[in-house]
């Protein structure tokens, strides 16, 4: 996969500079970065250190930071998560690697329960600046277990945030500000995407939480999209204009916590229409509640309902028919723009 | 009393302790500090005492799990560490929170759901954190607070040698109840301590029963917890949590040495809560001849006894102590009540630390604030 068309190199770009990278290389430099950085820093997982990362993204970190900071974990997400946490809330800045989103599941109790209520419940005493992070969604033919889209299993609970970046210049701006962010971020990758290439600047930047972006320009439909399906709305976009003369204004959210609800509202206010696509299946999910704020406060300005793509409301299966049919893609973002803008 | 239950003065070396008789007191301790230790047990009992009657008054909600009859372990181990020696603890915590420094008004406050409470009645009797005295909660899912105290360890391991470049220098206490041994966390965190060299010491509060359910009847091994640890090359101790003296002098061991050698620790603590498990529990799981067995085994009155025998403290001393407790339990009850329930404004403090919400959708915050819903 490469970086999308038509998408801007991001704010920090320079002229001349084409320096490309890695998605997982973008991930990597953050890390490094924010290690050289602040020595609170340290970077836990499953086969982080001497595997060099199960996905490489943690290549060469060990030799650079040694084994008191890159540190491999046993296959025990619940503790490990747990010690963590417990070293963030003595105000080390610990990076939490989940070789998937899916194994989480192990460790809810933890991330839930502890993480993101540790401020509240101790009236402000102790914070937990930690960031949890690896790869969500499918990632292809993988069975059901391990393919969890978890974001809006997670994004119900207040007192986290969370990132879900599209390209491998917003993973590495938002995780460096993930990670020096003094709450807990889950921060959202996805396997499908990490030899994703796409410019990266030598220099330093940051991408603040809570600024969506529009990737394309369009006066008839606007479509938001997070993380990989990004790349699908953009896809979709392009036939659209093609074949049937609709402008479509794709945004990528970025963070889902929090949610830049402006940005989205402005869009569709100017085209009167909006798409919602979420890898995650349908029911009480990051795509009802997008729907749900813009329908809140576009009333006035939809001249439809606020359609929505996601993952059919079903187990994802391993068969690679069944698979595809299963996730969201380009044709079904097409179908329902046609369809909001009554041209099915 | 049934032949599984934990028996009293387990601890080798401790005296028989069949109530009042004396036992020695530990050399090299100034009188006064023991006479401290026992005015903090007292201070928890009545504490407690008092915690019960305000709950009964409706003045308290929520779950609610009192600690008497189990004041000499958070008090004997608190004597054995250091103030920066970081702890952290499960629900039934007033006790930790008071032996550890917290000032009764605000532990009492915090029950009471006031805006004076340490937590400014956000987290309840389940939730106590002092971060002045190096407290890291009270924690109301069982065992959960067992990985935490890993992290705790592994953070104090990491400032001393990576951030500041010397050696390890600080000890974990993280204390649990029995019915924590079978969570899963509590194993995955032994094995993390014992694998990355922690120096954190889990002090299993073995009081004989999870809620309703006997220690055998939940627990493989219940006999001899030390293979628990044993199993994660975790050095193990049992201690007679009935006696003051028996805890800390075994704890001050027990902790210099992981301090020194930055090894985990286990201590299986022989203890007994004369009380329900919460407030709702009616104790249909145990006779009343085995609380009356333990409850003459009642740790303050025999470190009372001690303090006397020794010639340190003569009644109308501990009388006068007695009289001081009280006025102090009953100044935090009435500061509690006089203290304000938190502000609407609070509702949405402490989310997040630097503050972008509040959250609520397209609605209006100030309509939830200003509409009485609370």
């Amino acid at each position: 996969m490469t970086a999308m068309t038509g998408m801007s190199a991001g704010p920090g770009a320079v002229a001349g500079d084409l320096r490309e990278i890695e998605f997982r290389d973008a991930l990597n430099e953050a890390m490094s970065e924010e290690m050289r950085r602040d020595p609170k820093v340290f970077l836990l997982g499953e086969e982080v250190a001497e595997y060099d990362g199960a996905y490489k993204v943690s290549r060469g970190m060990l030799a650079e930071f040694g084994p008191r900071r890159v540190i491999d974990m046993p296959i025990s997400e619940n503790g490990f998560a747990g010690l963590a946490i417990g070293a963030a809330m003595m105000g080390l800045r610990p990076i939490v690697e989940f070789m998937s989103w899916s194994f989480s599941l192990v460790a809810a109790d933890q991330i839930l329960n502890n993480a993101p209520k540790m401020l509240y419940m101790s009236g402000g005493q102790y914070g937990c600046p930690i960031v949890f992070r690896g790869n969500d969604g499918a990632g292809g033919q993988l069975g059901s277990t391990h393919s969890w889209c978890v974001e809006s299993l997670y994004a119900n609970v207040p007192g986290l945030k969370m990132a879900i970046p599209s390209n491998p210049y917003d993973a590495k701006g938002l995780l460096k500000t993930a990670i020096r962010d003094p709450d807990p971020v889950f921060f959202l990758e996805s396997e499908r995407m990490l030899a994703m290439k796409g410019h990266v600047p030598e220099e330093e930047y940051l991408i603040p939480f809570g600024q969506a972006i529009v990737r394309r320009e369009g006066a008839d439909c606007t479509v938001v999209a997070f993380g990989r399906t990004v790349h699908f709305a953009m896809e979709a976009a392009e036939v659209l204009a093609a074949e049937d003369g609709i402008a479509c204004e794709v945004i990528d959210g970025r963070t889902i916590r929090p949610l830049d609800l402006d940005t989205i509202v402005a869009s569709v206010r100017k085209t009167n229409r909006c798409v919602v696509v979420d890898q995650s299946w349908s029911f009480a999910s990051v795509g009802s509640e997008v729907a749900a704020q813009v329908s809140e406060a576009c009333f006035d300005d939809l001249d439809n309902h606020v359609h929505r793509v996601h993952a059919d409301d079903v187990p994802a299966p391993y068969a690679f028919e069944l698979e595809q049919a299963m996730l969201p893609n380009p044709g079904k973002i097409r179908r329902a723009v046609r369809s909001a803008c009554y041209r099915d | 009393m049934t032949p599984t239950m934990p028996k009293p003065a387990a601890s080798p070396g401790a005296a028989e302790s069949t109530f009042p008789s004396s036992r020695p007191l530990p050399a090299g301790v100034a009188p006064e500090t023991i006479v401290s230790w026992l005015r903090d047990m007292m201070l928890i009992r009545e504490f407690e005492v008092r915690t019960m009657q305000a709950y009964q008054e409706k003045k308290i909600g929520g779950f609610c799990h009192v600690y008497i009859g189990q004041e000499a372990v958070a008090v004997g181990c608190t004597a054995a560490i250091r103030p920066d020696d970081p702890m952290i603890t499960a629900y039934r915590d007033h006790g930790h929170a008071l032996a550890r420094g917290m000032d009764p008004r605000h532990c009492m406050a915090e029950m009471f759901g006031k805006i004076g409470g340490c937590a400014k009645g956000k987290g309840g009797s389940m939730h106590m954190f002092d971060r002045a005295n190096n407290l890291f909660g009270g924690h109301g899912i069982v065992g959960a607070q067992t990985a935490l105290g890993a992290g705790l360890a592994f953070a104090t391991k990491y400032e001393d040698e990576v951030l500041r470049d010397g050696r390890s220098d600080r000890v974990t206490l993280c204390f649990l109840g029995d019915g924590a041994l079978n969570q899963g966390v509590f194993h995955e965190s032994k094995n993390l301590a014992g694998l990355f060299d922690l120096p954190v010491i889990y002090v299993v509060e073995n009081n004989g029963y999870s809620m309703g359910t006997a220690i055998h009847r939940g627990t493989t091994v219940a006999h001899d917890l030390s293979v628990k640890a044993q199993a994660y090359g975790i050095e193990a101790i049992e201690v007679d949590g009935m006696d003051c003296v028996a805890v800390y002098e075994r704890m001050k061991a027990f902790c210099d040495r992981c301090r020194e050698t930055s090894r985990p620790g286990f201590v299986d603590m022989k203890t007994y809560r004369f009380k329900g498990h919460s407030m709702s529990d009616p104790r249909k799981y145990r006779t009343r001849e085995e609380e009356a067995q333990y409850e003459a085994d009642d740790p303050i009155g025999k470190l009372k006894t001690s303090l006397v025998s020794a010639g340190v403290l003569d009644e109308a001393a501990v009388k006068a102590m007695q009289k001081e407790i009280r006025a102090e339990v009953r100044a935090s009850i009435e500061w509690s009540e006089a203290s304000p329930a938190p502000g609407p404004e609070e509702l949405y403090h402490d989310v997040y630390v630097e503050k972008w919400g509040p959250y609520t959708g397209t609605s209006d915050p100030e309509m939830l604030r200003e509409g009485g819903e609370r």
